[in-house]
């Protein structure tokens, strides 16, 4: 994994091109940048808001287009009812909006197909985000790296991704897919009605060929604590466990 | 750039402002980020060296590094993901007493701190000493808890909160500043929130 530093990446322009609703309170906004950047599965973005009396809020968000994608970036957001930026993008912004970006960033948290497998992906909720940029660069280059996707999500209705994820299981190239829903009783024959354990780790790692190299797993703090402990327990050396946490 | 439909709702106290970094905001909770699982480490197993480059000048166990003076600080906090928390207390030791009890002067301009799970961080010396810094044992009068670098993380608080090195178990002096963990990954080499150096390339 090459680990350079970033270039310099200044604030630009961004126009939102579309906007899609993923879940009921996950939503993706697709940006056009006024100067198209590169970037690697798994870096985020910094957004900026200004208002008009100069105040500015900033957040990260993980970017989930893969790098084939094109210029366009895909954000998808997670609507938290008392926070500043996220009701932000669910209730006022609309296509032909301008928002500030800046990126991309970060040089832990990626994978390229070049890295090779096999990876274990440990996504919750919105932590999903990063994991779906490595999953479809893995699938925009073709790749057979052996991967498996551990989704934890708490109803069916709030899997981001769904259809597109389980269209990539079907395929069966290599890339498996296991959600575990944590209210609700789980859909497919290899899915879980609970929240990710040991257990849930080691009959996963079964999934993949050979050991994973790679281990990722994103999301709150919660989450990534339990899952990475769930991992380590289920034998996955600490040093290959890679980890993004979205904060509180 | 004015964002159309973006108000100022959390704006923070006016007289909080000079407190407050640029492209910072105020934070209540104590949001925890870091690049790998979280490591357990029992105090009997920790210990704490001192190194001018790789040879060790001198090395502490968890009761001896207790034994040293221990000083109060409360400081304000910044974290590069752009939050602020204010008055945040700290106990531990400071740099400036570890030295002493070294018995040496900082042998070089330059210092890493070092960390259990591999973690580096880059400071200049003269920001860690003349009370600047601490290696903290403890927060808001506890024990510290593993998310936030248990048993002992380096306190440097006028930096980005990633020069706060969790889990520390060393620091060592280097002829030249070497960039560490996330100064490799796109981070800036100094990291003052007063000046936003963020990222790699800003000034
Ligand atoms: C590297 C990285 C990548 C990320 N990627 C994604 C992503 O892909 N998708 C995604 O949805 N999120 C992502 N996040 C999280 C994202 O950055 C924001 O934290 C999230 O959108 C919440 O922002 P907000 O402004 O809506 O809420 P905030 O205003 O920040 O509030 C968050 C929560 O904290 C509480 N809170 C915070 N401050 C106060 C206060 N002063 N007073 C009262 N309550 C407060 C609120 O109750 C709220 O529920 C990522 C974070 C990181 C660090």
């Amino acid at each position: 994994m090459s680990d350079g530093p970033a270039a310099q990446s200044p604030w630009q322009t961004v126009t939102i091109t579309g906007i899609e609703k993923r879940t009921p309170r996950v939503t993706s906004f697709f940006l056009q940048p006024s100067r198209p950047f590169a970037y690697r599965a798994g870096q985020h973005v910094d957004v900026r808001l200004t208002a008009p009396d100069g105040y500015q809020a900033r957040r990260s968000y993980s970017i989930a287009s893969a790098p084939e994608a094109g210029e366009t970036i895909e954000l998808a957001i997670e609507r938290l009812d008392d926070g500043e930026v996220s009701p932000f993008f669910h209730d006022i912004a609309a296509v032909g909006d301008e928002v500030e970006l800046r990126g991309p960033l970060g040089g832990h948290f990626v994978w390229s197909d070049s890295d090779g497998g096999p990876l274990l992906l440990v996504g919750g909720g919105s932590g999903v985000v990063p994991l779906m940029a490595m999953i479809r660069h893995r699938a925009a280059r073709k790749s057979t790296v052996p991967a498996a996707l551990v989704f934890s999500a708490r109803i069916w209705e709030e899997v981001i991704f769904r259809d597109e994820l389980i269209g990539l299981d079907d395929r069966r190239d290599g890339f498996d897919l296991v959600l575990a829903l944590t209210r609700e009783l789980a859909r497919r024959p290899t899915d879980y009605s609970r929240r990710v354990d040991t257990a849930m780790m080691e009959q996963s790692m079964l999934r993949l060929p050979a050991p994973a190299r790679f281990a990722f797993v994103c999301g709150s703090n919660a989450f990534v604590s339990a899952a990475a402990q769930a991992l380590i327990d289920a034998g996955v050396p600490a040093g290959l466990i890679r980890t993004e946490r979205y904060g509180v | 750039m004015v964002t159309r439909g973006f108000f100022s709702g959390r704006k923070p106290p006016t007289d909080a402002d000079e407190r407050i970094p640029p492209g910072q905001y105020l934070e209540q909770g104590f949001p925890v980020l870091s690049a790998g699982p979280t490591p357990h480490v029992r105090t009997e197993d920790w210990s704490f060296t001192l190194k001018h480059g790789p040879r060790p000048i001198k090395k502490w166990n968890w009761t001896e590094f207790n034994a040293l003076p221990l000083t109060k600080m409360t400081r304000d906090i910044h974290c590069v993901t752009a939050w602020t928390k204010f008055d945040t207390a700290w106990q531990g030791v400071l740099v400036d007493d570890i030295l002493a009890d070294a018995g040496i002067e900082p042998p070089t301009a330059f210092t890493l701190a070092l960390s259990f799970d591999g973690y580096t961080t880059n400071v200049p010396t003269q920001d860690l000493t003349a009370g600047k810094a601490m290696v903290a044992l403890l927060y808001e009068g506890k024990p510290i808890t593993p998310d936030h670098g248990a048993p002992a993380r380096l306190l440097v608080p006028h930096l980005y909160f990633w020069k706060s090195a969790k889990w520390l178990n060393g620091l060592q002096f280097t002829e030249r500043d070497e960039p560490g963990f996330w100064e490799l990954r796109g981070y800036h080499i100094y990291g003052d929130p007063w000046r936003e150096q963020r990222y790699t390339g800003d000034s």
